[in-house]
């Protein structure tokens, strides 16, 4: 009865039924290979269909064949316990496999083996795959913009001050650490609001004077983010607090206000910074664009901003407050000493995401002519020199964005996980 | 009494603060339109608009006035919403359910799927659709059919329109098999908690969708007809499609883009919530003799949909706000048509803007509406 038994194997036959299945499942692997990487069609004497389902066939009946439930040697049970569950599974797990296969070959030549690399014209790209060079040469705008080639230094020496003065509360004394919150809500703004404002924009201590509109590329999204970033915090924690607030008018007109950023789209925010701002205005009173920019979207953002607060502050148990409140402090001391304290630490990592949601909307900056990454790309692409290389610089600068994103958003994903264990 | 200052002051500050800055806002307004010779007004909605749009849902030519411009953007940008949403949720929830299946590349597919295409911003998503991808696509005699009788090429997806005869009376019959299931779902629901016995709707419901259209196509004259485009030579080297639908470029760019994007996020709603089913609810059904089928059914959908659909909602409610991007390839959307184009020709910066803003406001705010008062009805009421 055993050996009639095809598909299964038993204690007997086990090791035939072994060899054969990975004899099969090798051979499935090696002709889809074969076929990606050198074009050959092995199997092209077989009528078409058979042709081309022959590999997930033969693939599916090896894998059929290794499958038991539990076999003692250990690669083989991950293997099945993994990829191969059932017939299903088998299937989906060759279609992603040789999905995987089909698709290395082309990406890989496209990108590396026929891309070309060096000289500084349109015409040293003669390979059939990316043209580099376009990205090679156009590289310092989509970092700076417009901003003038000999200045660089100005931007990348803000960006290191900043840093630096981001990192400086790590390294306070103990006796200071009381004034962290003071410094990082008050002082720190207003300083790296200075450093940006005299290093890029200079006019002052000798440094020539470089117009917003020469300002671009990545550094702008990171200015944009940044300043943003840092406005948007205190807006969004008093928000925050009006709305739990037990003052009517407050509550109200705090609810107001978030739902109404909160219900319109960002690039209507920029239009109406654009257009309607200067009509709101006194009239002789003139606004940098840059300036009008970052109001509107920190105003925007600040809504985001104080919801993520705000399940903060909802999530402090009931006992802190009456705990403060016991002890006689009044509103604001029972915030800025127990309240506010506790419930910031828990929404660091929605602040996180918020940020991570804000350097993703930071390409919209378009819409009122300011060129920063993707605006400095549609630019590139219709230079005359320059037609005809819109992938490329697409894929540099998801590559760029993905990278940024990936990283801060594992990083929000940690502090969650870091929070959690500790409350 | 001081208490109650304490109370009431603030509230007076804050009031006085925002009618203050409402009031300086309104006051530089006037002047401003004073001064320019701008009169504030909703007249200019009635006024000939002179403008074309490419794509649009109902008909419309420069000699009709700015409100239908108005309509056709709305229109546009409630297509794209409605046909990425779709799109977004049948990716999402294939991805959602594959990063929890038991296979290792499978689950890990699903991962980088998700990772990938979230973490790129939209805008760089559509930019690329449109400017790289769609770009390499046919011109359109060089272009080979689709599925036979659709056409992708470089100026837009071709596909066939139907031609229907007598469509009144076949929508009366759709309108007819629904009123009829429902009520008959009702009748069967009444027979089985009265007299516990059970009769197959599922058939019965199958049966009456098939037969009851099928009736008309015979009896009342109802006819379905296909357009399939044509490939015409209009000079020497210009070639288009002739009949059929066009679907723009623009649109297949946006829904790609918006739908690849919101899955990923639609995919994570979906995960948490068939991971919130605690295990004991599946084995506690299991144990009291429900089939596979039946505790999917009836004990984890019903209580992952609980979970899954209010920040579903929320993601179509932003994949809704984010289609206004469209602006940014030239989809004539609400922001392209209204806020850029009737914008510029009118300069009636204040209303056209407010107008705008309002309407994604009031999309919010309705959809906002109904899921509360869906979260309402479904939430556990615990005794």
């Amino acid at each position: 009865m055993n050996s009639i038994n095809f598909l299964k194997s038993n204690k007997q036959n086990f090791y035939y039924f072994l060899y054969l299945g990975l004899f099969l499942f090798s051979i499935s692997i090696l002709d889809v290979v074969i076929n990606a990487f050198f074009k050959i069609n092995v199997t092209s004497f077989l009528p078409g269909v058979i042709s081309v389902f022959l590999p997930l066939i033969i693939g599916f009946v090896g894998l059929n064949f290794i499958r038991t439930e539990y076999s003692g040697i250990k690669s083989l049970d991950i293997i099945n316990k993994n990829i191969n569950t059932n017939n299903f599974n088998a299937i989906l797990t060759l279609l992603i496999i040789f999905a995987i296969i089909k698709a290395t070959p082309p990406s890989l030549s496209w990108m590396i083996f026929d891309a070309n690399i060096s000289g500084d014209t349109k015409e040293a790209c003669t390979g059939t795959g990316a043209c580099w060079t376009y990205v090679k040469v156009w590289f310092r705008r989509f970092m700076y913009g417009m901003y003038p080639n000999d200045l660089h230094w100005r931007i990348n020496l803000a960006f290191i001050l900043v840093i630096a003065l981001g990192f400086f509360g790590f390294f306070l004394r103990d006796n200071l650490k009381k004034y962290l919150a003071l410094y990082y809500v008050i002082i720190y703004p207003i300083i790296a609001f200075l450093v940006i404002y005299y290093l890029i924009s200079g006019g002052a201590f000798g440094l020539v004077w470089v117009e917003t509109g020469a300002w671009g590329g990545l550094s702008l999204t990171f200015i944009v983010s940044f300043f943003c970033l840092i406005f948007c915090f205190p807006l969004g924690m008093i928000l925050a607090l009006g709305r739990r607030s037990n003052l009517p008018t407050i509550r109200y007109i705090s609810i107001g206000y978030i739902e109404f950023w909160r219900g319109v789209p960002l690039i209507t925010v920029l239009f109406m910074s654009s257009v309607m701002f200067p009509m709101f205005l006194p009239e002789d009173f003139f606004m940098d664009k840059l300036v009008r920019v970052i109001i509107s979207i920190t105003l925007f953002e600040a809504a985001y901003c104080a919801e993520v607060i705000r399940g903060g502050l909802q999530a402090l148990p009931r006992g802190q407050y009456d705990a403060a409140k016991s002890l006689g402090m009044g509103y604001w001391k029972m915030h800025i000493f127990v309240i506010l304290p506790q419930a910031l630490k828990l929404v660091i990592p929605g602040i996180c995401n918020t940020f991570l949601a804000l350097v993703k909307d930071t390409p919209l900056i378009f819409v009122v002519g300011l060129a920063e990454l993707a605006g400095m790309l549609a630019l590139a692409k219709t230079n005359p020199k320059w037609l005809g290389f819109a992938m490329e610089g697409y894929i540099f600068a998801a590559i760029i964005f993905w990278i940024i994103c990936y990283a801060m958003s594992k990083y929000s994903y940690n502090l969650e996980a870091k929070y959690k264990t500790e409350r | 009494m001081n208490n109650k200052i304490k109370k009431i002051l603030p509230q007076i500050i804050t009031l006085l603060f925002v009618v203050g800055v409402f009031g300086f806002f309104t006051f530089n307004a006037q002047t401003n339109m004073d001064n320019r010779g701008i009169d504030f007004g909703f007249g200019f909605l009635t006024q000939e608009s002179s403008f074309d749009v490419q794509f649009s849902l109902i008909e419309y030519s420069g000699s009709h006035s700015y409100a239908r411009a108005y309509l056709v953007g709305l229109l546009n940008t409630l297509l794209v919403s409605f046909i990425s949403i779709i799109f977004c949720t049948i990716l999402g929830v294939i991805f959602g359910v594959a990063r929890l299946s038991p296979n290792y590349l499978i689950r890990n597919s699903a991962a980088w799927y998700v990772e990938f295409f979230r973490n790129i911003p939209l805008l760089l998503q559509i930019f690329f659709w449109y400017y790289a991808a769609l770009r390499a696509l046919p011109v359109p005699e060089k272009a080979g059919p689709w599925f036979g009788v659709t056409y992708m090429t470089i100026k837009g997806y071709y596909i066939p329109s139907f031609i229907w005869t007598n469509l009144d009376i076949f929508l009366y019959s759709i309108l007819a098999v629904i009123i009829s299931i429902v009520i008959i779902s009702a009748y069967a629901k009444k027979l089985q908690e009265n007299e516990g016995k059970q009769i197959p709707v599922f058939f019965i419901s199958l049966g009456i969708i098939f037969v009851l259209p099928a009736l008309t196509f015979f009896i009342g004259g109802v006819s379905l007809n296909f357009e399939i485009p044509v490939l015409k030579q209009l000079s020497k080297t210009s070639y288009v499609f002739d009949g059929g639908i066009g679907l723009p470029p623009e649109l297949i760019a946006l829904v790609l883009a918006l739908s690849l994007y919101t899955s990923t996020f639609v995919a994570e709603c979906v995960r948490a919530g068939i991971q919130g089913i605690g295990k004991g609810q599946k084995e506690a059904a299991a144990s009291i003799g429900l089939t596979p089928n039946q505790i999917l059914k009836l004990v984890v959908m019903p209580q992952a949909l609980r979970i899954i659909i209010p920040p579903t909602t929320n993601q179509y409610l932003n994949l809704t706000k984010n289609s206004s991007l469209a602006a940014a390839i030239a989809y004539p959307d609400l922001v392209l048509v209204f806020a850029g184009t009737a914008l510029m020709q009118t300069g009636k910066a204040i209303e056209i803007v407010s107008i705008t803003m309002l309407t994604y406001l009031s999309i919010s705010l309705a959809i906002a509406a109904i899921m509360n008062w869906y979260n309402k009805k479904i939430e556990i009421k615990e005794k």
